[in-house]
């Protein structure tokens, strides 16, 4: 291909590699490569704030399935990814950020705009490159792809010094030669044949379904597999979308603030199927009375999953989705059982619920809603109070329709996600489920969102505190809150309109209706600013540490209130009843 | 228990950093770690002792596993392997006790390298119980400073920890 400067062949590895977009803002060192980046055809969307191009990325990642990429200078505009590389990390996110790196021979001696950033993300990162030779571009940036893209995916951190950018070199995009990575994908039919047997065996089972089922794209076959065995299938965070919600089979999400049903199927089964998911504390409760009388198979890409938080019976490791298929055909038809009208049972008993009198609008009620008016749209959320309502009151029923920071929980996550997802996906609604705390931490996003015509539309639930931490001292801190109330919230239509946006509000229930619609027929960035009471909870709850059989109510003056009774199941699980 | 992993891992920047990182981000205990040129300049080979039940060693084998720069992870059977470590001690050698000092080094097949007006520096190579031995022995005499290389090991027979 002859020769060409490094920045160039950057540009021509992103090509290579069917990059279409990515996100960043330039900076001293990044002169020569955003030089080239002005002749691409690759669109390059300028953010406000680099942890925004770390969270657009993968937010377009999440959406499409594509390896996002983003870019920064050296020193603060690298350190300013972090965040987003961490939660892209957490959650398993395919990411390629480039960071811009002071010239080689200034490396070490504490250079203007210096950070060590390999050092700074390698706890967080699935691999980095620090590329101190020009030539070596075309196979880094290969690797780094392949990597990131691969068996779990993750983000590759790849620090590109000035003079790199700037050196000559012959392009040639070589094959991959990494004997360190090999990625275990097949599954291993004996443990299939064993995993099958105990399915059909088990007179209780459960499939507990994480985001590994979305990322290798197995939820067709999950379903199938859950069909023809009749076993009730209960997801993640990370897993939602993957099993349809209003499948007569689904339990929708389990742990902390899962559904009642989720979480006592799962302490009543007799055989547990993990699949993609990792046993996260917000997940099992304590875990030394997770699932008592459950056997464990658990199927995972990564084999340090398997056993790394629960003792694992059948371990399977490979692709999901492969698994989910040979599994599929390895098990027999089951009949609907006594398991099955017991789950049925607990659903009808059990469901989820809120109060609905009262003068203000209630956030379940704007998910509900949202979700009749708009079943297939994307909903990408922040994190709190907000996060939990939309994985609660949505109904979701396809994989990649639900985005969320899971694994790290990061504020202003949401909205940069958004953007990134929209980009990925320009024919979908996508909306921003936001609280007022973390809308305001990359609000300042509005503006890319307006100049690039991005049009997401954020749903401020806006109780002006930061909820879910006001949710915690409420229940267990005497109700001293301690700096979460937020005292002044801007008007957000107000900081809409001054951006360029459209903003929106609705203050009472009557409203509600009419501001959504408008939302969603909206074309451009819209703020929906919706007003709620501090006051509400996200409910059920399993306190952080308690067995998952440890429910609080916290909805205790919804209309349901009436049917919650004292569950005695045979397990000896005991609910505790709170007052409103 | 102690439990000893042989690495071979790419001759790369940064590996030995991501290694150790990967150790204290988990909370696993590296009690020692040795590295070392191999016979293919591409690679480094490494020996780690870490403190633990099976299951942290599992996980240690799991997560060393997934590093890219990551070639080989062995867990070294005590059964059919050797090690050895290497220590030199520099040892207070008072007129009176410099008789008894060789004694010991003799038994122990240990050799003195240095020698001076009031300490000897010994050299001795074994197992870590013989050093161990060796060093309780020496400790009466006053030991002025000690440097010790850590494991290495080695399976028996024609098995062999290579890329
Ligand atoms: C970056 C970051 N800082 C702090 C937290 C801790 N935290 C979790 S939820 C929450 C409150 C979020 O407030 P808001 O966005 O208004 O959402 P709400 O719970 O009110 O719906 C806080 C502060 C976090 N998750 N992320
Ligand atoms: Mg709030």
């Amino acid at each position: 291909m002859g020769k060409m400067t490094g920045a160039q062949a950057i540009l021509e590895c992103l090509k290579l590699e069917g990059v279409e977009i990515i996100f960043g803002l330039p900076g001293g060192v990044l002169l020569p490569l955003y030089d080239a980046i002005y002749d691409s055809d690759i669109r390059h969307i300028l953010v406000r704030h680099e942890q925004a191009a770390a969270h657009a990325a993968d937010g377009y990642a999440r959406a499409t399935g594509r390896v996002g990429v983003c870019l920064a200078t050296s020193g603060p505009g690298a350190t300013n990814l972090v965040t987003g590389i961490a939660t892209a990390y957490m959650d398993s996110v395919p990411l390629v950020a480039m960071t811009g790196q002071v010239p080689t021979n200034l490396i070490g001696k504490d250079a203007f705009q210096e950070a060590d950033i390999t050092g700074i993300t390698m706890p967080v990162t699935k691999h980095s490159y620090l590329v101190k030779d020009a030539k070596d571009i075309p196979r880094v940036f290969r690797e780094a792809f392949y990597i990131a893209r691969t068996g779990r995916p993750g983000p590759v951190l790849i620090d590109l010094p000035r003079d790199v950018t700037v050196n000559e070199l012959d392009f040639h995009y070589p094959e991959i030669k990494l004997p360190g990575y090999n990625p275990n994908l097949k599954v291993h039919s004996l443990q299939i044949k064993k995993a099958a047997a105990a399915l059909m065996e088990a007179e209780r089972p459960v499939i507990y379904v994480g985001g590994g089922v979305k990322y290798s794209d197995g939820h067709r076959e999950l379903l199938k597999l859950a069909e023809r065995i009749k076993a009730p299938v209960t997801t993640t965070l990370m897993g939602i979308g993957c099993f349809p919600e209003d499948h007569p089979l689904s339990l929708g999400m389990l742990g902390m603030h899962g559904t009642k049903y989720a979480n006592y199927a799962i302490q009543e089964s007799d055989i547990i199927l993990a699949v993609g998911a990792r046993f996260d504390d917000r997940v099992t409760g304590k875990v030394a009375s997770f699932a008592p009388q459950a056997r464990i198979i658990h199927v995972d890409v990564d084999p340090a999953e398997i056993g790394k938080n629960v003792r694992v019976d059948i371990p399977v490791v490979g692709d999901a989705k492969s698994a989910l298929s040979e599994l599929a055909k390895a098990v027999g038809e089951k009949a609907w059982s006594p398991w099955n009208e017991k789950v049925a049972a607990w659903k009808g008993e059990y469901p989820l619920c809120y109060a609905t009198e009262g003068e203000s609008i209630k956030p379940q009620c704007v998910l509900e809603t949202l979700s009749r008016l708009c079943p297939d749209a994307v909903i990408v959320t922040e994190v709190g109070q907000n996060q939990m309502w939309a994985a609660q009151f949505f109904t979701h029923r396809d994989p990649r329709h639900f985005i969320s920071s899971g694994g790290l929980g990061t504020m202003g996550y949401g909205f940069p996600a958004a953007i990134g997802a929209k980009m990925g996906c320009p024919d979908k609604e996508v909306f921003d489920i936001a609280g007022d705390g973390s809308f305001q931490m990359n609000i300042q996003e509005l503006a890319t969102a307006v100049v690039n015509e991005v049009a997401v539309k954020v749903i401020v639930l806006n109780n002006g505190v930061l909820g879910m931490v006001r949710q915690w001292q409420d229940l267990f801190y005497e109700k001293r809150f301690s700096s979460t109330t937020l005292h002044r919230i801007p008007d957000f239509v107000k900081v809409a309109e001054a951006y360029g946006a459209l903003g929106l509000r609705a203050e009472k229930p009557s409203q509600l209706e009419a501001v959504l619609v408008e939302a969603i027929e909206s074309e451009v960035m819209t703020v929906v600013d919706i007003i709620i009471s501090p006051d509400e909870k996200v409910s059920p709850m399993v306190p952080a540490g308690a067995s998952l059989s440890e429910i609080l109510e916290l909805e205790a003056a919804g209309p349901s209130y009436e049917a919650q009774r004292s569950y005695a199941g045979s397990s000896g699980s005991e609910i505790l009843e709170m007052e409103g | 228990m102690l439990h000893t992993i042989a690495l071979i891992v790419e001759n790369k920047a940064g590996v030995l950093v991501r290694i150790a990182g990967l150790f204290s981000r988990r909370g696993f205990n590296i009690d020692s770690l040795t590295v070392g040129a191999t016979d293919n300049p591409d690679y480094s080979r490494m020996t780690i002792t870490v403190e633990g039940d099976e299951v942290i060693l599992e996980q240690v084998t799991k997560q060393l596993n997934k590093l890219v720069n990551v070639i080989r992870v062995s867990e070294m059977d005590p059964n059919e392997s050797v090690d050895r470590e290497l220590a030199i001690i520099k040892v207070a050698a008072k007129k009176e006790d410099r008789s008894e000092i060789m004694q010991i080094v003799s038994v122990f097949r240990a050799k003195i390298i240095d020698v001076s007006p009031r300490s000897l520096i010994i050299e001795v190579t074994g197992t870590n119980d013989k050093i161990e031995a060796m060093v309780r022995l020496l400790r009466q005499f006053g030991i002025k400073e000690m440097a010790r290389t850590g494991r290495v090991s080695m399976v028996r027979g024609t098995k062999a920890v290579v890329p």
